[in-house]
């Protein structure tokens, strides 16, 4: 049995004073991945670094053009929120569609997006609502945010603090779910703004990634047959006892019309 | 008498939920003993492998840790037994490879116990267990049923061709003639997909040894608590089995999986003499999925000869059959005398043959699961008939209807004889209540949603509450298959029923105690029901193979038949009548024809306060047990429709109704009788459209978890209609009775299945195994399309 430390730092500065420090302790926010991991033993840190304590971190707000969700909220809280659902729908449903309401209740919008597992729901949002992800040291574009299998763009130490996501778009998101495990076996997440449409993927690949194909289709026809005649190519993607790469890019526009539905509905 | 009566029949809610609703069950990990050490096995992680040495030194020196032991220290012991010999066709008795309860030179599966490691905690146990060093040499697996037979490796030195046995039943020339004149053949294969039981309460186990009086004492998750305490002494430890007493407490769940006497609780009831402390041992998940016996996996081939009116000639069966890297205790009968012995079906096929093949894998022992056998003999059955229906383009209950079985008793070619049924009956039944007549009214509304729907039926016959043990014998048995029950009356007339058999879910001590109370003419709270421990109750077989209010409800009738025979000496002498002119009812000894009469009660206080009393002719007390040995199989049968519909877009399917018509004989709970085709249902929808275990070429478990596996949620299922039909009562044993609790499991793959293939032959596709994935179902349409 290892020793493990405990902090339960009050600021995201002293946060990350404390993970730059020690590089083989843990940041734990919902602990809804963190913890798993640990028991299987696939994960075994020397400290955690507990980020419930500080306030800064937690709460949802909106200025009517920018709405600023706290890393540390919850899922169940987004889902609850009223300056989401009113704006976003898609974005509630999104988040109370994750997991049971246990998970719901300990898991974080900060703490799936740092984790970028490939078959989370809030990286395709964020990647489709073109969020930015403050951290205790820069802002990040979510286009440059997730970069593979459970990586980011973040720095040792570097935390996030809230995500901002920019009013104004119609969303939509279908998720197909994987039988046992009900992750994202696939989920596509369409925003539709003044600027075009913007389409993301997640479940399929490494990470959440951009269907481009998908986004010319539906910013030059924003309709349901528009996805229709979209192929996407399969050999990026993952294949696994549920699903082979060629089902996935097969979900992928079938997915991507049903999110589209919604927001044409 | 207070009580109202019959109690039979009627929907009275259960006696036991109380304590499990308010988590004051009593579940073996719940047992914690003083001086309580705490057992972790060391596991391998290849599905094959030599071991070349095994390093303990470290794990030994390891905080906390009380012993260590390996196969070396239990080399003299003996391997784990099977209850069922089969023979080959050639007569010879199947191979039966040692199971050792600690590996010896091979390890033959991902999870096949190496080590056990004795800790003052859990966590030291597993800690130190992880500093054992085992020196492997990986060996080639063998995974795949269908090849087992040509694989380069050999799981058994014993048998290098990793064949168990090959077995048959059935007139083979009979066959082969009906073919040759059939006007149709249809033909399909067939794959029963491997299932990992899952019940909700992992395996547990806590062995104690007491040196005071030299015994024994084993508190262990089982269906069986007297079957393991033999198997475990008799064969496998050679201690003496009056000073081992083994405790079922409460079990949550077994589903066939804790049926067998399995290595941890045996090393465990060894290692605690050693040691010198009571050892507890509970299976993490992980554990469960990688050690728990599995069920089903099969590969068959099926060929249906029929005449020009669809009338069945013939059947012809081939099945390989899995049985893992060991034989695990009733593993060798469930594919050949629980499965070909029911390839009849519903039907009056007159000659069928079937071969089965049994081999060795490098993966979990496969046993007995929720039907074993029968649900594999219904679903070949059952997808083969309908697609001779769709081949012949007969509706596909009319060709059923043309094919069943009408009169009974009825001998089957393939050994069992059936006492009594009605499958027209609850046919019928079904299709009236499942509004058949609507489907085509349902599936152009589906179609108008872009949905694919289609419509599925399956008519079961299962065999259960087995069986005679001299037949058994004949077949290969090993133990015998009665059950015992006991009816202790107490002075002041109170009863206490101690049964063999074990309630692990069934509702036993709500469903016994109307029956004795009913034949006592007593209230349900003055009736007591204990089971599950070998200190109390005589003996007993358990509870599998829906046996236990056939079997065992019907030693308790006979117990209690001998009670009322005995007060009714007693009240004669009381009433100073002659015992013919006694009659028993409602509770009451009268003189018959007259209002001289004794309650229950007060014969009761006679017999314990015998101041009054024929002592000259008859002893005091009033407690009386009894044995019973069925004389033949009970035959539960149904009729079951299903409706789904298909998204042609992502393969998903969704339950859109399900109905099911049973013929149960008598029931005794109807409201039980429901809860048990509820639950049978959704595992046998978890089978068809869900639950695949999948080990890849390397025999490492991909479906370890509940990330992978997927089991039923509530979503999953659609609200059941579920209709018990009257029923033709049992012919052969007191109650009328013939078992319930597997019926689900059983007929519902192959009507599921029967509907998605109804869904999707418009779209071509002719062929799909279970589970029915979404991404299965849409390669499916793939293939067809192409």
């Amino acid at each position: 049995m290892s020793d493990l430390s405990y902090h339960r730092p009050a600021s995201l500065a002293e946060a990350a004073r404390l993970a730059a420090a020690d590089p083989d302790a843990r940041v734990i926010a919902g602990g809804q991945s963190v913890l798993p991991s640990m028991r299987l033993g696939l994960l075994a840190p020397s400290a955690l670094i507990d980020l419930a304590g500080i306030a800064e971190l937690s709460g949802i707000r909106s200025d009517g053009r920018t709405l600023t969700i706290g890393a540390m909220t919850t899922h169940a809280a987004v889902a609850a929120s009223k300056d989401v659902r009113a704006p976003l729908p898609a974005l509630a449903r999104l988040a109370q569609g994750i997991g049971d309401g246990q998970v719901r209740n300990r898991g974080t919008v900060g703490g799936s997006v740092a984790n970028s597992d490939p078959a989370a729901d809030y990286p395709a949002a964020v990647l489709a609502l073109n969020a930015t992800i403050r951290t205790n040291a820069r802002s990040i574009p979510a286009d440059r945010f997730f970069t593979g299998l459970f990586a980011t763009a973040l720095e040792p130490g570097e935390l996030i603090g809230t995500l901002d996501f920019p009013l104004g778009a119609q969303a939509g998101y279908a998720k197909f779910p994987q039988p046992a495990s009900r992750f994202a076996l696939v989920g596509v997440f369409v925003a539709r703004t003044s600027n075009g449409v913007r389409v993301a993927v997640t479940g399929a690949g490494p990470c959440a990634f951009r269907a481009t194909a998908l986004e010319e289709a539906l910013t030059r026809s924003f309709t349901t047959e528009a996805c229709n005649g979209v192929r996407v190519a399969s050999d990026t993607l993952s294949s696994d006892v549920h699903g082979s790469a060629e089902y996935r890019a097969h979900l992928i526009p079938v997915l991507a019309r049903r999110a589209v539905q919604q927001i044409l509905a | 008498m207070s009580a109202a009566q019959p109690l039979i029949g009627r929907p009275i809610e259960r006696k036991e939920d109380y304590r499990f609703l308010t988590g004051a069950g009593q579940y073996t990990d719940d047992i914690t003993l003083p001086q309580q050490s705490y057992g972790s096995f060391l596991r391998s992680p290849h599905a094959h492998a030599r071991i070349r040495s095994i390093d303990t030194a470290a794990a030994r020196a390891a905080p906390g840790v009380l012993a260590v032991f390996t196969g070396k220290d239990l080399a003299g012991i003996g391997g784990l037994p099977c209850g069922w010999l089969i023979k080959s066709i050639d007569g010879s008795p199947m191979k039966e490879p040692k199971h050792p309860v600690l590996a010896e030179d091979k390890v033959r599966h991902v999870g096949d116990q190496v080590a056990l490691v004795v800790a003052e905690s859990v966590a030291q146990a597993k800690a130190a267990a992880a500093l054992i060093e085992v020196d492997y040499e990986p060996l080639p697996a063998v995974v795949d049923t269908a090849t087992a037979v040509r694989a380069k490796s050999a799981v058994h030195d014993l048998a290098p061709d990793n064949v168990c046995y090959t077995w048959a039943i059935g007139d083979k020339s009979a066959v082969d003639a009906a073919f040759a004149r059939a006007a149709h053949v249809t033909r399909l294969s067939i794959v029963n997909n491997r299932l990992i039981p899952n019940a909700i309460e992992p395996r547990a186990a806590n062995a104690a040894y007491s040196r005071a009086d030299d015994s024994y004492t084993l508190y262990v998750t089982s269906q069986n608590p007297h079957v393991e305490r033999l198997l475990m002494t008799a064969f496998v430890l050679g201690l003496p089995e009056h000073k081992v007493r083994v405790i079922a407490p409460d079990v949550g769940g077994g589903f066939g999986s804790k049926i067998y006497l399995y290595a941890e609780e045996t090393a465990l009831v060894w290692a605690a003499r050693r040691v010198g402390r009571p050892i507890k041992w509970t299976a993490e998940r992980s554990e469960s999925f990688l050690t728990d016996a599995h069920g089903r996996d099969h590969v068959s081939t099926a060929e249906l000869a029929l005449d020009r009116n669809g009338k069945f000639l013939a059947l012809r069966v081939h099945t390989t059959a899995n049985l893992g890297a060991y034989l695990s205790t009733f593993a060798s009968c469930i594919p050949t005398i629980l499965y070909a012995t029911l390839l009849a079906g519903q039907y009056a096929t007159p000659a069928i043959y079937c071969e089965v093949q049994a081999v060795f894998t490098n993966t979990t022992p496969v046993d007995a699961y929720r039907g074993a056998g029968r649900p594999e003999a219904t679903y070949l059955i059952e997808r083969t008939v309908e697609q001779a229906a769709r081949e012949l383009k007969i509706d596909p209950a009319e060709l059923r209807r043309r094919n069943f079985i009408r009169s009974f008793p009825y001998a089957s070619p393939v050994g069992l004889t059936y006492d009594t049924g009605d499958y027209e009956a609850t046919l019928n039944r079904v299709l009236d209540i499942a509004d058949v007549k609507g489907f085509p009214a349902r599936k152009a509304d589906s179609a108008k949603r872009g949905l694919l729907r289609g419509i599925g039926y399956s008519c079961y016959i299962e065999a259960c509450g087995i069986a005679p043990s001299n037949i058994a014998g004949a077949l290969g048995a090993r133990a015998g298959l009665f059950e015992a029950g006991e009816i202790r009356v107490h002075p002041t007339g109170k009863v206490t029923v101690f049964t063999g058999s074990h309630s692990h879910g069934q509702g036993h001590e709500t469903t016994f105690a109307q029956v004795v109370a009913d034949r006592l003419g007593l209230a349900l709270e003055d009736v007591d029901v204990q089971h599950g421990d070998t200190g109390k109750v005589l003996f007993g077989m358990g509870t599998y193979g829906s046996r236990s209010l056939a079997v065992g409800g019907t030693a308790i009738v006979k117990a209690v038949d001998k009670i009322i025979a005995k007060g009714r000496k007693i009240a004669a002498h009381l009433l100073e009548a002659g015992e013919t002119d006694i009659e028993f009812t409602r509770g009451e000894f009268r003189v018959v024809g007259t209002d001289r009469k004794k309650a229950f009660a007060e014969v009761a206080l006679a017999a314990y306060v015998p101041h009054n009393y024929p002592l000259d002719k008859l002893e005091p007390g009033l407690n009386e047990n009894a044995f019973y040995d069925p004389t033949n199989f009970t035959f539960p049968a149904g009729s079951y429709v299903c409706e789904v519909e298909v998204e042609p877009d992502t393969g998903a399917v969704r339950i859109a109704r399900f109905t099911a018509s049973d013929d149960f004989g008598n029931v005794i709970n109807p409201m039980i009788v429901e809860g048990q085709v509820h639950g049978g249902l959704a595992q046998g929808i978890g089978q068809a459209l869900l639950e695949g275990c999948v080990y890849d070429s390397d025999g490492q478990l991909l479906t370890g978890s509940y990330t992978d596996y997927a089991l039923p949620r509530a979503a999953d299922l659609p609200s059941f209609r579920v209709d018990t039909v009257k029923g033709t009562p049992c012919t052969h044993n007191p109650l009328g009775v013939k078992g319930c609790g597997e019926a689900g499991a059983i007929g519902s793959p192959p009507a599921v299945m029967n509907a998605i293939l109804d869904a999707l032959a418009a779209r071509g596709v002719t062929r799909l195994d279970m589970p029915a994935t979404p991404y299965r179902v849409w390669q499916a349409i793939q293939a067809a399309s192409r």
